[in-house]
Parts: structure tokens; C-alpha cells; sequence
């Protein structure tokens, strides 16, 4: 039983930071319907920034972490600037071919700039583990989760109430109508780009602080399709909750079934998972589908 | 206050849409804009609000100016600041926001945003029922329900010129009738000025001011709407009076008439 809820935790933990760069992915699927392929490299990028800056420089971790973020938003500008934009009357194949192609350039670049040699990060939290009854959860596993869900409850908050993740719905649900609103369409998607590489440097930090931080994070890139589709492409709430899933049927199939078949499932799972999603719900448990009301 | 002289508009750089169309909407006066099918009715609110760009549409002669400044060029928000609403034809509510969150994306570019719930409520004033439904998703609510959001969701913009393109379209007649009294009340107790396009003819120039009446790219027409009313053309052409032997008739002779201009 404590090795079952040990995975879990394990699980809900991975799945929360599953959740949080899939929300990136989602935003930007949902207000241009353009799937970010270099979702992971921005992933690799931010873990790799904030070893950096901490490794460098003496700078408490909070701090690096801001350094960090800021960056990120700087990227994800570029990006929507140099990339995006030039492409906005071409075919939404085209801008995903785009990112493919920026993808390959940033996983380059990160090879020219950090090699490709996994590196871990200083100690930021108490390696001390935290004992609740028999489950032991060491601290980087309990402030990942915490710092997730504030960013998720923060999220949620900013999509509802403000008027600029309301103009983002808008420019989500009909971007000619939001024009005609006086929504810039551009800044909307350069915001959208910036928050998503925002999310996934959180997700890299986090990731690089649990498991170190090395080439291999781009793959998160991958696992992170499968959260989406499983959530619905164009569900906010459903990444999130298609990232927990994930994350947590992920690590029970590495925890009981990799002995029995000597391993590799665990990296296999989330694609099985998408074949019997596409098979039996193609719009995933919370997308919206094909038919609707004009 | 907006001068429309003589524009020409041009979709994916080669169907000409409009060939010098020009009008004018004097402050506080409702305009009628009336007019067949691929007139170039919306081309016209297209080229004054600048969302023809989106549509693969640019101006390529004549000059559109709102209160002196001209608009050519200028991006649809910089318009909507300068003052301009355009409310889509085929109403483009937000599906998925509800009611609520329709009207406050109006107010995007208002600076004033301790006034947006006054005003918000305002709205419901005019149309009560939406505050019945303000939670619910706008996608959900009827054709004409939807109308009245996104003509309410236009004033929330403060406009001082609104732009209505067939706000009648697939609506039921009796609500026809409810929403342009809607309007006419809104002109009289906001004074926005509005240009709206129809081709329900008989209730757009009940309320309106002064008409004109489009075809094939410019104004063929216009007048008072006293005048346009008992014209024979008019009420052969696009308010249904009068026998089919008439229309053919008309249609024949008007096209012949054409030709000199």
C-alpha cells in the first residue's frame, strides 16, 4: 500500500507539472489553432536558464527564478515575432511546420550553449524528507506541487476576471469579432506565446530540480500531446486535469508493470493511452468537437 | 462626421467590390444602407471599420474620414478608439463567454474602467432580457437574443458612430420590429450616430433619417427617406409594393438606365 501511494504522489506531482506546460500548448492551440512543437525546447531552455543564473551567480532561487521568467517572456515575444507573425495568412500547417523547424533550431542551440551533459541543479529545498505516516515526499516534490497549483488557481482567476485574459478567451472564440471589439489580435498572441513559454520554463525549472537537467526534457515536449489530447486540445481544464491523469497512470505502469516486462513502459503508456483516446473520444474527455450551434 | 468619398475596394487583389462609393452620416442621424445581395453593403462598413483587411480586402482609391482624420490605413482597434463600433453581420457573439463577459470584451478599449459595470447594467436597461441570462454562454442564447448582445456589447465601446450590418438577419419578424425600436432609442438617448445596413428596407427606413440604396459597388440612390419611400423604383425594388409585372418591368428599365452612369 505505501508503495502504491508513494507512486502516486510520485504521479500527482509529475502530472501537475504535465498540467502546467500543457496549459501553454492548449492557449496557443486555442487562439491561433496552431500546435506549439517546440513547446518542449522552450521546457529545456528554462530549466537550463535557471541552473545557469543560479550556478553563475550567487542569486538566492527566487530570484533566479524571476531572471528566469523574465527571459522566458522575451523568448516567447521572439518567437510569436520573428516566427508567428510573418506566417499569420499562411496555412496553420505552415506555422506548425514553423515550429517544428524552431524546435530543431533551439534544441541546437541549447547543445551549442550547455552541451548535452545532464547537470543538477544546487540545492534549493531541504533534501530532508517529509514524513506523513508511512509516505515519505521530499520537500522539492511538495513546493513543485504547491507552486503549480497557485499558478493554476492564479491562471484561472486571470482568464476570468481580467481584461486581458478575456480578450485571449475572445480572441480564442472569434478572432475577426474581437478585432471588431478593438482587441489587438497581435498583442493577444504574443501574450499567448509568452505565457506558454513562461509555464514551460516553470515546468523545466521544476522538472530540473527533481530529476536534473539534461537534453532528455525535451521529451516532455512529446508526453505533453498526450495530456492535450487526452484533456481536449482546446480545454484549459482538461490539460490540467489530463495532465494529472497522465502523470499518475504514467508512474503506476513504471512502478508495477516496467519490473514485469523489464521496463520502457513508462515512456510508452501515455501513447497508448492517446491511441485508445483517439479510438473512443477523438475530442478528448473535455474538448468541445465538431458540431456546434452558429 | 464620417465621409466616405469614393472608395474603391478590392478583395485578394483582384474582385472589385466597390467602385466609388461614397456617403455620409451627419452626427446623431440615423443612415439606412440599403441594397441586393453583393451590393457591397458590408464591403462599405468593412472598408469604414478596417476589418476589410482581414478578409483579404484592401482600399485602393478614395479616402474614408471621421471627424476630420482620415482613416485609411489605420488598424480596426486604432479605429474603435477614434470612435467607431462595427457590429458584424451574423451577430459573432462569444460562444463560450457568457453574457456578462461579452459586454465587458466591448469595453476592451475603454480606459475607464470603474464606469463598465454602470454601463454594463445600463445595457440590461435597454434589453432586459439578457440580464436574465447574463450568466449563461452566449453560444446557448436565441438569434435574436444573440442580436441584442452583440448590439449591446457595441455601445459598451462608447461609440460615437455605430455601424449595424443587417441586424434583422434570421431573426423573427415581431423581434425585427423590438430591435430597431431598440435602436432608434438608443440614437435618441445616447446620440450615437448609426449607419445601418439592410435589406429589410420597410424597417430600416422606418427608423432611419436620410437612405441610400447601393448596387453593384456605389450608391445608385438616396434621399430623404420621406422622398425614397414614395419613389416607384424603390417601393417596386425593395419594399415588395406593387405587382410582379411591375418588378420585371423596373428591373428591365433600371438597368437599361444604368448604363449612362
Amino acid at each position: 500500500m505505501d508503495f502504491f501511494l508513494q507512486i502516486l504522489v510520485t504521479g500527482i506531482v509529475v502530472g501537475s507539472i504535465y498540467g502546467l506546460v500543457a496549459l501553454g500548448f492548449v492557449l496557443i492551440y486555442r487562439s491561433s489553432d496552431v500546435l506549439n512543437l517546440a513547446n518542449g525546447e522552450f521546457v529545456l531552455i528554462g530549466g537550463y536558464v535557471c541552473l545557469t543564473i543560479m550556478t553563475a551567480s550567487n542569486l538566492p532561487f527566487i530570484v533566479a527564478l524571476l531572471i528566469t521568467l523574465v527571459i522566458s517572456v522575451l523568448l516567447g515575444f521572439s518567437v510569436e515575432r520573428l516566427v508567428i507573425r510573418p506566417l499569420k495568412n499562411a496555412p496553420v500547417i505552415s506555422i506548425i511546420m514553423a515550429t517544428i523547424g524552431l524546435a530543431s533550431l533551439l534544441g541546437g542551440l541549447v547543445h551549442m550553449v550547455w552541451g548535452h551533459r545532464t547537470r543538477t541543479f544546487p540545492q534549493v529545498f531541504p533534501s530532508e524528507p517529509i514524513h506523513f505516516g508511512g509516505l515519505i515526499i521530499t520537500p522539492v516534490y511538495l513546493w513543485s506541487f504547491i507552486t503549480v497549483l497557485v499558478l493554476l488557481v492564479t491562471f484561472t482567476l486571470f482568464f476570468k476576471f481580467s481584461k486581458m485574459g478575456i480578450a485571449m478567451r475572445a480572441v480564442a472564440d472569434d478572432a475577426k469579432a474581437a478585432m471588431s471589439m478593438g482587441i489587438s489580435v497581435k498583442n493577444v498572441l504574443a501574450v499567448t506565446w509568452a505565457i506558454a513559454a513562461v509555464v514551460a520554463a516553470i515546468g523545466g525549472t521544476l522538472l530540473g530540480m527533481i530529476n536534473g537537467v539534461g537534453p532528455i526534457m525535451a521529451t516532455i515536449g512529446l508526453t505533453v500531446l498526450p495530456v492535450v489530447i487526452l484533456g481536449g486540445l482546446d480545454s484549459i481544464g482538461g490539460a490540467i486535469i489530463g495532465g494529472f491523469l497522465i502523470g499518475i497512470i504514467q508512474n503506476l505502469a513504471g512502478g508495477y508493470l516496467d519490473p514485469m516486462v523489464g521496463g520502457g513502459l513508462k515512456e510508452v503508456v501515455p501513447f497508448i493511452i492517446v491511441l485508445l483516446i483517439l479510438l473512443l473520444k477523438p475530442y478528448g474527455l473535455f474538448g468541445k468537437g465538431g458540431a456546434e450551434r452558429v | 462626421m464620417l465621409k466616405v468619398n469614393n472608395v474603391e475596394a478590392v478583395y485578394s487583389k483582384m474582385i472589385l467590390a466597390l467602385r466609388g462609393m461614397s456617403l455620409e452620416v451627419p452626427k446623431g442621424k440615423i443612415i439606412a444602407l440599403l441594397g441586393s445581395n453583393g451590393a457591397g453593403k458590408s464591403t462599405t462598413l468593412q472598408s469604414i471599420s478596417g476589418l476589410l483587411s482581414s478578409d483579404g480586402g484592401q482600399i485602393t482609391d478614395g479616402t474614408v474620414e471621421f471627424e476630420g482624420e482620415t482613416l485609411n490605413g489605420k488598424s480596426p482597434d486604432a479605429i474603435v478608439k477614434s470612435g467607431i463600433f462595427h457590429c458584424m453581420e451574423g451577430r459573432h457573439v462569444f460562444p463560450h463567454l457568457t453574457v456578462e463577459e461579452n459586454l465587458t470584451a466591448g469595453a476592451y478599449t475603454r480606459k475607464d474602467r470603474r464606469n463598465i459595470q454602470k454601463d454594463i447594467d445600463k445595457i440590461y436597461g435597454y434589453f432586459p432580457k439578457l440580464r436574465d441570462l447574463k450568466k449563461r454562454p452566449a453560444g446557448l442564447l436565441s438569434g435574436g437574443e444573440q442580436q441584442m448582445l452583440a448590439i449591446g456589447r457595441g455601445l459598451m465601446a462608447k461609440p460615437k458612430l455605430l455601424l449595424l450590418d443587417e441586424p434583422s438577419l434570421g431573426i423573427a419578424p415581431l423581434l425585427v420590429e423590438e430591435i430597431f425600436e431598440n435602436i432608434k432609442q438608443i440614437n435618441e438617448e445616447e446620440g450615437t450616430s448609426i449607419l445601418v445596413v439592410e435589406q429589410n428596407a420597410n424597417v430600416a427606413l422606418k427608423i432611419a433619417d436620410y437612405g441610400y440604396i447601393m448596387e453593384n459597388g456605389r450608391v445608385v440612390m438616396q434621399g430623404e427617406v420621406d422622398r425614397l419611400l414614395e419613389d416607384d423604383e424603390v417601393q417596386n425594388h425593395y419594399l415588395g409594393i406593387g405587382t410582379e409585372e411591375d418588378q420585371k418591368e423596373v428591373v428591365y428599365k433600371s438597368k437599361q438606365e444604368r448604363m449612362v452612369w
